[in-house]
């Protein structure tokens, strides 16, 4: 069985060694020409002359192109076509790019583009979301609203309300190796790109509508990536479809690779948001009414950005069952680079928001904030279909909510239970998200209670309000915060997932999937998938490159989804083959195929015992095809995303995480001191990668809503281009004491790929526990709520320090 | 892959004549006085184990040993390393506690996309090499605060921290 084993990542040994190979490393057929883009230095205007003379003769200057010279499309959007890959006519952001240089070398290509004169006259830009708001700058026409339950009513009868706002900044990728391709022409029109990208079809598809020819002619490659994180999902287009366009114009392979500071001006990051909220509820902490407001500032093009603000609201509720629930989707249109996918899709900032309004109200209460956490979660499912503590309306009471502390979870459930218990049994009903979902598989509660329980919350909250009465300067706080995160594509349709698998006669396989590897590990899990298939050592499974030819019209690698579609995908695939090979040796051995037996390398058949080689070589001169297809598109999903109802998610993944941090009061100056992680990866596949990811998915949420700051000037120019300005997470900035572990209890409920569970987002959404714990070690300097915006940097904690006296 | 076309924009006669040993081996070349050490590295040496991540010198990707020292291949230029002593990550098979940190390095997850992975080890190379013996193990803050400087986007480092503590462990018993 190598399923569930904690074997390293498939390229561990090339990677150590230095031989992995990466796009850039690929070694370039003879004239390969490298080609740069031409920025525009203003954020909106129209172009009224341009003049690239100076570009054409600048050394090694092979060409350079314009919008007019383009073949077929001038549009790189993965959505509407909205995304011009050079500037025609109009200017939407500070960074864009108006002409391609092709040259005879990189830095040849960057010194001229350089050199373009052109004259653009300028718009006052709309940057921020006032400014969008105020010029009615949006995509979708007006605001998307889902709502739930009367939320009027629930407002008039609540006792308690607050009300906030709370500014969520966006977020660089800083993938590691910055965006790249390269096109090599072939025969008759064909091309070859190798690219840097999560969506190796898209970039297929742009490519062939930007040259006009079929999607047949073009062939796209992905062995692998230096990190990707959702911002080589589309951001990867431009590239591809300029090294394209050059290699057909000249016929000469092309590559172009993006410096840092071009990466980070012209590709979309993480949307920032503002979130208004208001909340209604009882003594106790419960909530009877919540409304949100979302402001997403999207950027110049449409993007992903309907997919990423329809995840924020559907994760406005997180683990919280929401009785009546508003939610106003503003999705604003700005002059800055075009704001895109990355890991949680818009998920992460509608958590905040939900996180945000539980810490404000316990402030309100002045009650430990977890208490009014877990008056609110979801009712954790038991056995097949049920739910714990469900008592027949699926209400939660608020005033049966015993005092903090005096009881644990189970026994407060247990209170609860009894004393809303209805006299006779009627058929238990779920809880439903704010879009409708039935909550079936929630562990949020067992999931909290142990983590609390290791991590020792009660007691270190005790300890640390002793600590601060003695501290004058430095205070310390903590928080624990849930993720409840649904897996699945919101556009149903791309749930779907094709492989191919050969054997050959020396029992060797050869696996191909539609998934791309950016280090997450998927391409090391799904071999691991096909070796327990066929009951050999993973050796003898070749892991190739991501490859159009080999499986076609694949999604991206993206929405946490890889290993659950091609996962289940190449079972598909190693199972055809498998059954073909049981029902020749059955055949040939009188016996049953089901009595056929694969393991160990081996395969048993009615008594004997062959290698998988020998049964393969067997097969082969039976004249048995040993290579299959494999497909498998998701069950039960169906989403109706302008109305906000049905299922669009095939499961939830829960985790917890408790932060404990300190900051200065004299300078805002902050550290992460401890955190305590536990995850549900269901039953994994392999639980040292998956550790891996929660690991890492913790810290870069945790540095978004730290120390990551995006700061656009008033021209729209984005300053924070670089690493030496715009600040990641190093090992200095990560807690001291790390305490993450895989939850032991973990299954899914639906059946995925052996019962795991997607890890690649999720635990992004962990990191909020530290904004929480800055909120918690602030609001101890005086009376008003903090009210902390993201990213939380030494300067925001210090105006929240501010706040927190002024009154 | 050729020299002329790589370098086509500088012209032949802004050229310097350097000699170098990269790995072991002795490289002569005539190389433009602003081409940085890791391009030439991975240009002209063909070493593309090296990896280019912000070419300002914050990330750490491209860190190499120099004449001993861990240094940034995007921050030194190639004439600087006129006479100098090379070793990049396809060497560190062959140095003191490289193969040590890279069987710890795989054994302990500590890396995802890879990228980072090359620089990490110079830089725990050097970590390593600078250590005393300590009857009370390895001392995990500083071992932060040495790779400090060199970024990684996937692992939140925690599984470095820990390949890197194991080969200390190592060290201080004797075993490496």
């Amino acid at each position: 069985m190598s399923v569930a084993k904690p074997l390293p990542h498939d390229a561990a040994r090339l990677h150590v060694t230095g031989t992995a190979r990466y796009l850039d490393d690929i070694p370039t057929p003879t004239g390969c020409l490298s080609l740069a883009f031409g920025l525009s230095d203003v954020a909106r205007g129209t172009i009224t002359a341009t003049n690239l003379n100076a570009v054409r003769a600048a050394p090694g200057v092979v060409a350079v192109i314009t919008a007019d010279d383009l073949p077929g499309a001038n549009d790189v959007s993965p959505s509407v076509h909205d995304e011009p890959m050079l500037a025609d006519g109009e200017v939407h952001y500070l960074g864009q790019p108006l002409f391609l240089v092709v040259a005879e070398s990189h830095l040849a290509a960057r010194k001229a583009a350089r050199l373009g004169k052109v004259v653009i006259t300028p718009q006052d830009p709309i940057l921020t979301i006032d400014q969008a708001l105020e010029e009615d700058s949006r995509f979708e026409g007006g605001p998307v609203i889902w709502t739930k339950g009367d939320i009027e009513a629930a407002f008039r009868t609540a006792p308690k309300s607050v009300e906030g706002t709370i500014e969520i900044g966006g977020q660089e990728h800083f993938y590691l190796e910055g965006q790249v391709a390269l096109a090599i022409p072939g025969e008759d029109g064909d091309l070859l790109i190798h690219s840097s990208t999560q969506h190796p079809t898209e970039a297929q598809h742009k490519v062939a509508e930007a040259l006009g020819t079929p999607m047949h002619s073009v062939r796209v490659e992905t062995r692998r990536m230096g990190g990707g994180f959702g911002g080589k999902e589309s951001q990867g287009n431009a590239l591809a479809v300029a090294c394209a366009v050059a290699a057909a114009q000249t016929g000469r392979p092309c590559k172009m690779r993006y410096d840092r500071d071009d990466d980070m001006t012209i590709t979309g990051k993480r949307h920032d948001f503002r979130i208004k909220y208001r909340a209604g509820y009882g003594a106790g902490g419960r909530l009877l009414a919540v409304e949100f407001t979302q402001y997403a500032r999207c950027g110049w093009s449409q993007d992903l950005s309907l997919p990423v603000a329809d995840r924020a609201m559907l994760h406005a509720d997180n683990a919280y069952d929401l009785p009546a629930v508003r939610i106003e989707s503003h999705r604003l249109k700005t002059n800055t680079q075009s704001a895109t996918a990355f890991r949680g899709f818009g998920g992460p900032q509608g958590m905040v928001g939900i996180e945000r309004v539980m810490d404000h109200i316990a402030h309100d209460l002045g009650r430990d904030p977890l208490e009014v956490r877990r008056v609110n979660f979801y009712d954790d499912a038991i056995g097949e279909g049920g739910a714990s503590g469900a008592d027949g309306s699926g209400e939660k009471s608020d005033d049966v909510v015993p005092e903090p502390a005096k009881l644990g979870w189970r026994e407060r459930r247990k209170a609860k239970k009894a004393a809303v218990a209805p006299a006779v049994t009627t058929e238990p009903a779920v809880q439903t998200t704010p879009y409708g979902m039935a909550v079936e598989d929630c562990v949020v509660n067992e999931i909290v209670a142990d983590l609390a329980g290791t991590a020792q919350y009660d007691a270190r909250r005790k300890e640390i309000a002793e600590w601060n009465a003695k501290s004058p300067i430095l205070k310390r706080g903590i928080a624990l915060t849930p993720v409840k995160f649904g897996i699945s594509f919101t556009l149903t349709h791309l749930n779907q997932a094709g492989a191919l698998v050969h054997v050959y006669t020396d029992g060797s396989v050869h696996l191909n999937h539609g998934g791309t590897e950016m280090g997450q590990g998927l391409f090391q899990k799904v071999a691991q998938v096909a070796a327990d298939r066929f009951g050999i050592p993973i050796e003898m499974v070749k892991i190739t490159a991501t490859d159009t030819a080999k499986v076609p019209n694949t999604s991206a690698t993206a929405a946490s989804s890889g290993t659950d579609l091609n996962g289940m995908a190449v079972k598909a695939a190693c199972d055809e083959i498998r059954d073909r090979i049981a029902d020749c040796l059955a055949d040939l051995h009188q016996a049953q195929p089901s009595d056929v037996w694969f393991e160990d390398g081996h395969v048993q058949v009615a008594g004997n015992r062959l290698t998988f080689a020998a049964a393969a070589g067997i097969a082969y001169e039976n004249r048995v095809s040993l290579s299959a297809t494999g497909f498998y598109k998701t069950p039960k999903v169906e989403w109706d995303r302008v109305a906000g109802k049905g299922r669009p998610f095939l499961y939830f993944a829960y985790g917890a995480a408790i932060s404990e941090v300190v900051i200065d009061t004299l300078t805002g100056e902050n550290r992460i001191l401890r955190a305590d992680i536990l995850h549900d990866a269901g039953a994994p596949l392999n639980p040292a990668i998956d550790l891996g990811q929660v690991e890492g998915g913790y810290v870069q949420g945790a540095g978004w809503l730290t120390t990551e700051e995006l700061v656009w000037d008033d021209k729209g120019k984005l300053t924070t281009h670089a690493p030496s300005t715009y600040k990641i997470p190093a090992a200095s900035d990560r807690p001291e004491v790390f305490n993450v572990a895989l939850w032991e209890k973990g299954l899914n409920r639906e059946n995925t790929i052996f019962r795991s569970k997607a890890v690649g987002e999720p635990p992004l959404m962990l990191g909020i526990s530290v904004l929480m714990a800055l909120s918690d070690a602030v609001a101890t300097g005086g009376k008003t709520y903090p009210a902390l915006n993201a990213p939380a940097t030494s300067e925001q904690v210090m105006n929240a320090i501010i706040r927190v006296r002024s009154e | 892959m050729g020299r002329v076309e790589y370098w086509g924009e500088h012209g032949m006669s802004d050229l310097h004549k350097i000699s170098v040993t990269i790995n072991g081996e002795a490289i002569r070349a005539s190389v433009p006085a602003r081409l940085n050490l890791v391009d030439f590295i991975r240009t002209e040496a063909g070493l593309t184990g090296s990896h280019v991540g912000c070419e300002h010198g914050v990330c750490g990707a491209c860190t190499i040993e120099v004449d001993g020292a861990m240094v940034r291949g995007c921050l030194m230029l190639a004439v600087q390393a006129d006479g100098a002593t090379v070793t990049t990550v396809e060497g560190f098979a062959d140095s003191d506690f490289g193969p040590a940190l890279q069987e710890a390095f795989q054994n302990n997850h500590a890396l995802q996309c890879g990228y980072c992975t090359p620089g990490m080890l110079a830089s725990a190379l050097e970590y390593l090499r600078g250590v005393r013996s300590s009857a009370t193990g390895p001392d995990r803050a500083a071992i932060r605060d040495h790779i400090s400087g060199n970024y990684c986007r996937c692992t939140g480092y925690q599984s470095i921290v820990n390949a890197i503590a194991e080969v200390a462990t190592s060290k201080a018993e004797g075993k490496s």
